[in-house]
């Protein structure tokens, strides 16, 4: 397995609070990698130190084998690129000068708008459908709509590697397939994408490669058919459940346990969780 | 050059670009038309402003002659009061209100916030502080004075961010603590003119106050050389301010080195506001309100810094005219039109974002 980006050893932590020690990961090139896990264990802060927006106490992340951190920030950015979960929305910004600004690691002082940029807006803007949203304000958009567009931002950046930090939050169950689906094709066109997402049975549906998390440890990695089962639903939600499979696509599907069953396997035994987030 | 709309949106309303690109498609810049359009109006506007100011006075001079006189065809008279007398005051009054817009576009952009400017969270009063120590304690005038007044607000910019500075500065956190530090420099301004002998208090006051009455051609010459060194800085890093308004995480991923593109903008803002205020006294209100009507006016979402500098232009030009001509047998100094036009402004201006953010 060839992966130009992985992670060793990494403490990663908010100030003081610790939320990970020594994690390591590979992200195998051309893979659809999706990291799934409980609130607060970590994924989102994974994402982000894989992106180099978050720095490791310790540890490394590497891109094409050289520590990132050391590599020209420009360089980086042409080459890997991140849907963030709540960015910053200056007030009385247009769609398209947003998407615009995506260009920024492809242009220079005198080569501000090249025909490759043009191009590359406007086909971003068309794959997440925001193209007609072009002249609204940001501010102004619902949730869903900004959602599109920052993806959109992360597009126009056209970067072989991409990574997704919940990108369905805030998508009716409609555009949460048509994200999902998008970035199936990004992968079918040959890049690498990674994303954090919730819903397990989503997951499995588009992964080829499950990266299961809990407490800041990765507790799984591998072919969502061969690391879903219900034991690791139980050791790392806390749920009972039935893995089944899904009849449309054949991809492990999660059936939480009713609610009376699921009570019982809450009271039973629990893996023992450690009191720290 | 060939000259493209721009393709994706044709006949859009808002911040239509003009495209500019060499045939090869090696060159091209991307000029946002209506910003361009307000600066281009604002700067013959300034411009007019300070032609008037040339021509009004105690000797008054018609406007024909005084065109007359710039392009080196008046007579000797004409030439002496234009040359000698008015035109280094027209020149500082554009300069350094083109600095100090310049820099308060900056600085608003670096704090996102549209009371992160320099005169607001204590530089100017710190470069008070700097000229006061040179008027009052070390005897020193002129081109002292300015220096005192640079290093004052280089030093008081420093302490401002190693007060704020815990692990990456927080914009807020950073105005906040300039509000502070510029308290504490207004007592020690106070304590200092007390403290001073009464006509190097006197002199000092006036300093304090920002005037352009008796400003040379050594003002004009600290002024042009800030200007012609920090604006093509801070324009090269206007990309850049640009991406950092998207936050910190967005802009390192789209290739920012967010630490140094933030010190060399801040820095050259510190050095704009420094030497604008060297040369004039600390004018208020310029910096402040310049970026923030210029963006009206250009209806962009962030301070432009070019017509903000445009604005800041034409904004102290008038000041200085109505502080010659409103009140006809003084001479008022210009900072306290501006300074009188700012407090209304500002009143405003905290009122609206008060209503704003409940």
């Amino acid at each position: 397995m060839r992966a130009r980006l992985r992670a060793e050893n990494l403490t990663l932590a908010y100030d003081r609070r610790v939320v990970a020690r020594n994690l390591g990961v590979e992200i195998a090139d051309g893979s659809f990698t999706v990291i799934v896990g409980p609130n607060a264990c970590g994924k989102s802060t994974l994402l982000k130190s894989l992106a180099r927006v978050l720095k490791p106490q310790a540890g490394t992340v590497y891109l094409d084998g050289a520590a990132i951190a050391s590599l020209p920030s420009r360089q980086v950015a042409k080459q890997l690129g991140m849907l963030p979960q709540s960015p910053v929305v200056p007030a009385g910004i247009a769609v398209e000068d947003l998407v615009a600004r995506g260009r920024f690691a492809h242009q220079r002082l005198l080569r501000q708008w090249s025909a490759d940029d043009a191009a590359a807006v406007r086909e971003a803007m068309a794959v997440t459908e925001v193209s007609e949203l072009a002249d609204r304000f940001v501010d102004e958009l619902s949730g869903g709509q900004r959602q599109r567009v920052w993806l959109a931002v992360a597009l126009a950046q056209q970067t072989p590697i991409l990574l997704l930090d919940e990108p369905t939050t805030f998508l009716d169950l409609a555009h949460q397939f048509e994200v999902l689906d998008l970035c199936a094709e990004l992968h079918e066109q040959g890049r690498t994408v990674v994303a954090v997402l919730h819903d397990l049975n989503q997951a499995c549906r588009y992964a080829t490669d499950l990266v299961v998390m809990r407490c800041g440890e990765i507790v799984a990695q591998g072919a969502p058919a061969a690391v879903m089962t219900a034991e690791l639903v139980e050791h790392v939600f806390g749920v009972a459940s039935q893995v089944m499979t899904d009849p449309q696509t054949g991809t492990p599907m999660v059936v939480p346990a009713d609610r009376h069953r699921r009570r019982t396997a809450r009271t039973a035994p629990v893996p023992a969780q450690p009191a720290a987030r | 050059m060939i000259t493209e709309p721009d393709a994706a949106a044709p006949g859009r309303a808002r911040a239509r670009q003009i495209v500019l690109r060499s045939p090869g498609g090696a060159l091209s810049l991307r000029l946002p038309a209506r910003a361009l359009l307000v600066g281009a109006v604002l700067l013959l506007a300034a411009a007019a402003i300070a032609v008037v100011n040339l021509s009004s006075g105690d000797f008054p001079i018609p406007v024909g002659d005084v065109l007359r006189s710039l392009v080196g065809q008046g007579d000797p008279g004409t030439d002496f009061i234009v040359h000698e007398l008015r035109l280094p005051r027209a020149l500082v009054a554009l300069l350094v209100g083109a600095a100090l817009g310049a820099s308060g576009a900056v600085f608003q952009g670096l704090t996102r916030n549209p009371l992160g400017s320099p005169d607001f969270v204590g530089l100017t009063v710190g470069a008070a502080t700097g000229a006061l120590v040179v008027i009052l304690l070390l005897d020193g005038s002129g081109g002292q004075v300015a220096a005192g007044a640079i290093a004052g607000c280089v030093l008081t910019s420093i302490a401002i961010y190693l007060l704020a500075f815990r692990g990456g500065t927080q914009p807020f956190r950073l105005i906040l603590m300039g509000v502070g530090v510029s308290a504490l420099l207004e007592a020690v301004n106070s304590y200092l003119i007390v403290k001073g002998r009464l006509d190097e208090a006197l002199a000092a006051q006036v300093w304090l106050i920002g005037s352009l009455s008796g400003r040379g051609w050594t003002e004009v010459t600290i002024v042009a050389l800030t200007l012609a060194a920090l604006l093509p800085v801070v324009l090269h890093y206007g990309r850049h301010l640009n991406m950092l308004a998207l936050g910190d995480d967005t802009a390192t991923l789209h290739g920012v080195r967010v630490e140094r593109s933030r010190a060399v903008l801040a820095l050259a803002s510190v050095g704009l506001a420094a030497g604008a205020t060297a040369a004039a006294g600390p004018i208020a209100f310029v910096a402040l309100a310049a970026p923030q009507l210029a963006a009206r006016l250009t209806r962009s979402p962030g301070p432009g810094i070019l017509p903000a500098a445009a604005m800041g232009a034409a904004l102290l030009s008038g000041s200085d005219w109505a502080a010659q001509r409103v009140l006809p047998d003084n001479d008022i100094p210009a900072g306290v039109v501006t300074a009188a036009i700012g407090g209304l402004y500002l009143t405003w201006l905290l009122a609206r974002e008060w209503r704003r953010g409940r």
